[in-house]
């Protein structure tokens, strides 16, 4: 299984925008260890800001893989910035809504916007903002030669995507 | 109203701060993009994208080619490197296609890794400059 962090595609505009959810649950492991009971402390189970980068990491990716129809290796480059203001836990869903802002052959910047769902306040609430930038791995080989195969979108990934909902969108 | 030499020294620090996390000081007119400020390969793109959106305007966009700023792939050409020198067909080349960037000693020895160092602060403002009044 791949190692995904988003659960499933509910908004896409080809080219410009997709939006996708993750729930956060406490059966995921590593939120015992993120932050485990020490020193006196209860657990506080938070999600860890690096793996909602890595959602965000997958949601533009994938919204800048499918402008090429998931031929080219796109790869994430560069984080831009990332901020965050108010941390996700259990229970709530977070959403990615991620844009492109600028493409061309060698790669793509995005923005991203992270809000959760709280099931106590029943709203959304923004969570952090996130700029990536993404290569276009054969554009930019640099003598370095890379597989024919595309790794980064494999048959196994592309059928994951379709489970997700990203089928649904494309025509 | 057209920018002045000053204003567009200021918006290429800004873009310049913004994309390599440097420090506004060490933006200098000579300090280097990849050996001062530490630039990598990805960078280069991201300053692209941050330089058309600093300086588009809704009247005129400024929109900057693959190979205008930074001429990596010109260089990908065996007639224009050999041995990993740059030929003289491709020196031509390089001053006819980025004349905001100054060649210098590296005419006298163009190994082309050598090609990153001679992008300076300056000749990103340069290069802005002369875009601009075109």
């Amino acid at each position: 299984m791949r190692w995904m962090w988003i659960d499933k595609v509910i908004a896409f505009e080809p080219e410009k925008r997709l939006v996708a959810v993750k729930n956060v649950s406490l059966a995921e492991e590593h939120l015992h260890q993120h932050f485990a009971a020490e020193g006196g402390l209860p657990a506080a189970p938070v999600m860890p800001n690096s793996l909602i980068l890595e959602g965000m990491a997958q949601t533009a990716g994938i919204l800048v893989g499918s402008v090429h129809g998931f031929r080219e290796k796109v790869v994430l480059a560069k984080v831009a910035s990332a901020t965050f203001e108010r941390d996700v836990t259990p229970g709530e869903t977070i959403r990615y809504d991620a844009t492109i802002e600028r493409m061309d052959d060698m790669g793509a910047s995005t923005i991203g916007i992270v809000e959760r769902w709280s099931f106590v306040d029943n709203a959304w609430a923004p969570v952090g903002r996130i700029e990536l930038m993404f290569s276009h791995l054969d554009q930019n080989r640099a003598g370095t030669e890379f597989p024919e195969e595309n790794f980064v979108f494999g048959e196994n990934f592309r059928t994951l995507l379709e489970g997700a909902g990203l089928k649904k969108f494309v025509v | 109203m057209a920018k002045s030499r000053e204003d567009i020294e200021a918006d290429v620090r800004d873009v310049l701060v913004d994309a390599l996390g440097v420090d506004e000081d060490d933006v200098v007119p000579t300090a280097t993009l990849k050996g001062d400020l530490g630039a990598e390969s990805i960078d280069y793109l991201d300053i692209v994208f941050r330089l058309e959106k600093k300086f588009s305007t809704t009247e005129k966009p400024f929109k900057i080619a693959q190979g205008e700023l930074f001429p990596e792939n010109l260089m990908t050409d065996p007639t224009l490197v050999e041995n990993g020198k740059v030929t003289a067909k491709g020196l031509a080349l390089l001053k006819e296609k980025v004349p905001h960037v100054a060649l210098g000693d590296f005419e006298g020895d163009p190994q082309i890794t050598k090609l990153p160092t001679l992008f300076t602060v300056k000749s990103l403002c340069d290069f802005v400059e002369r875009k601009l009044k075109n």
